[in-house]
């Protein structure tokens, strides 16, 4: 039977919505107020389904998926600017959805043996993203 | 590749009465109990919104945040917004349960959400109060 881990990790960032390949002004025609540094409070969600080993009970450890999630998102995010120190929003704006994208391409490399299986990003109050296997 | 939803999630206090004309006042009294109050009770209801579809390269967006506010606004807040949900015309024939709320909000948000965006609705979810929510699925 298959079981559903989430974890659940909290990072403030400062962003604004820039692409690299548009000038000043027409990343601000294009985003409006997003195109201001501006930041957020996000919460997410991160889900592993898997079987559980028989000797342990786990699908994963959650020590090991606590210290992924510290390595891959934390480092990298949590009081961090996501223009300015990292490379990863230069061609795609930091919209929720390329946030959730790009968290689900670094943690579909770190999680083992494809148990990722969602990633889901609250936004402040009103917007939340989920990325999930393709069906 | 993955797929990926983008929920919105909106407030509005509404007003309904649960009864059915089809059902006698007994009936309706047996089957809704407090909710068939014929002078009407309310709730602050929550409703999510949920499309999905490819992120548009030029935005980053599965759909502009603000058009999928606008079809909200402009289609259920305008008119179940502090409004008595019994005198809708969705609601003429139809009692309005939670489940049929977001029933109607589902098909009155679907044609929209497909002619103005890339997007299609997936899911509205209607959160009736910290105890009661129900969800209708494309």
């Amino acid at each position: 039977m298959l079981v559903d881990v989430t974890r659940t990790i909290e990072f403030a960032t400062s962003l604004r919505y820039r692409r690299g390949d548009l000038s000043e002004a027409e990343n601000r025609e294009l985003f409006g107020v997003h195109a201001n540094r501006h930041g957020h409070n996000y919460r997410l969600d991160v889900t592993l389904r898997g079987e559980t080993d028989p000797v342990t009970g786990m699908v994963i450890n959650l020590t090991d998926l606590k210290a992924i999630l510290e390595e891959v998102v934390m480092s990298r995010f949590d009081h961090k600017d996501l223009n300015d120190d990292t490379d990863l929003f230069e061609k795609r704006p930091p919209t929720p959805e390329n946030v959730a994208l790009v968290i689900w391409e670094l943690l579909e490399e770190a999680v083992p043996n494809g148990l990722l299986a969602r990633v889901r990003l609250h936004a402040g109050a009103d917007t939340t993203v989920e990325v999930a296997a393709g069906a | 590749m993955p797929t990926v939803r983008k929920t919105r999630s909106y407030r509005f206090p509404s007003a309904h009465v649960l009864a059915s004309r089809e059902l006698s006042g007994a009936d309706n009294d047996r089957i809704f109990g407090k909710c068939a109050n014929p002078n009407g009770h309310g709730h602050d209801y929550g409703v999510d919104v949920c499309v999905e579809g490819e992120v548009d390269e030029a935005t980053g967006e599965v759909a502009p945040t603000h058009v999928v506010d606008a079809i909200f606004d402009e289609t259920i807040r305008a008119r179940y917004s502090h409004a008595m949900l019994n005198d809708l015309p969705e609601f003429e024939t139809e009692v309005p349960t939670a489940k049929n709320i977001a029933k109607a909000i589902f098909q009155a948000l679907a044609a929209p959400v497909t002619e103005r965006t890339t997007a299609r609705l997936a899911s509205v979810r209607v959160i009736e109060t910290s105890n009661n929510h129900f969800e209708v699925r494309a």
